[in-house]
C-alpha cells in the first residue's frame, strides 16, 4: 500500500521518493518546496530545532490544505510531510510537491501550501541555542472560524 | 450523567498543564468554555492558560460555545509555529 500523501514523520525525508510518489503521467510539471532548519534566527546561533505535531490533526488539516490548493488552482496531486523530533541545522523540516501538468500553478499552489501551514496545523518547534538554553517559537493563532464548517 | 472529556495539551500548554493529557468530568451540557474554566481552576499551572485558548474539538478547530459529548478529545492549541 502507498504511504498517505500528507505525514507527520520521525524520519529524514526522501526528496526524490516523495517526487516519485506523487507525479502523474498527466503532469508536465513538479514543485518541491524544502523548508530547512536555518542556524540562525533573530541574530542568535541556532544549534538545533526540536518539532512537535498534534500529529493526527496535522495530517488532516495538511489534506484539508492541499484540497483547497488542488480545487483552486487545478493541479495534480499534492504532497506534504513534516517532520517532528531533533532537526540539526541543514535538515528539512518540511517538504512540499505540487504536481501539475502546467508550471505556473503548482507555483501559487505551492505558495499557498506553506502559508496556510503555518497559520494552522498544528506543529511547534523549540530552539536550541549555540550558546545554550531554548524556547519555543512564538507563532500564529489559528483563526478558529476558518475551520468550522 | 456527568460526562468524561479527554483533554490533550501541546508545546507551551503541555508546561503549564505538567501533563500531556488529563480527563476531565463534566456535567452533561458543558461546553469548551465550561471545560477551560474548570481547567484554569483545577490546576495550578493551568491558571495561567488564556481565558479564550484555540481548542478543536476530534480533530477540527471549534468555538468556546462548542458544546461536548462524553469521549470527546479536546486539544489545546497553542500559537501554530509549523514550517
Amino acid at each position: 500500500m502507498a504511504a498517505s500523501p500528507f505525514r507527520v514523520t520521525r524520519d529524514p525525508i526522501d526528496a526524490a521518493a516523495l517526487l516519485r510518489e506523487t507525479v502523474a503521467p498527466s503532469d508536465g510539471a513538479a514543485l518541491l518546496f524544502w523548508g530547512v532548519v536555518r542556524n540562525e534566527h533573530g541574530g542568535r546561533a541556532v544549534s538545533h530545532l526540536e518539532y512537535e505535531a498534534y500529529a493526527s490533526m496535522a495530517e488532516a488539516k495538511l489534506r484539508e490544505i492541499a484540497g483547497e490548493a488542488r480545487e483552486r488552482w487545478g493541479t495534480g496531486e499534492i504532497a506534504v510531510v513534516h517532520r517532528v523530533g531533533r532537526l540539526e541545522v541543514g535538515e528539512a523540516s518540511v517538504a512540499i510537491v505540487v504536481a501539475s501538468p502546467h508550471r505556473a500553478e503548482a507555483y501559487e499552489a505551492s505558495r499557498y501550501v506553506i502559508e496556510q501551514l503555518k497559520r494552522r496545523v498544528p506543529v511547534w518547534k523549540r530552539e536550541g541555542y549555540v550558546d545554550g538554553g531554548a524556547e519555543w517559537v512564538p507563532g500564529f493563532t489559528p483563526a478558529v472560524e476558518e475551520g468550522v464548517r | 450523567m456527568p460526562m468524561t472529556v479527554r483533554s490533550l495539551f501541546f508545546a507551551t500548554y503541555r508546561d503549564l498543564a505538567g501533563a500531556d493529557e488529563l480527563l476531565v468530568e463534566l456535567p452533561a451540557t458543558a461546553t469548551v468554555e465550561d471545560l477551560v474554566r474548570e481547567l484554569r481552576a483545577a490546576r495550578s499551572g493551568l491558571a495561567a492558560l488564556p481565558p479564550a485558548p484555540a481548542v478543536a474539538v476530534n480533530l477540527e478547530y471549534a468555538p468556546l460555545s462548542t458544546r461536548l459529548s462524553d469521549g470527546d478529545e479536546v486539544a489545546f492549541i497553542p500559537p501554530v509555529a509549523g514550517g
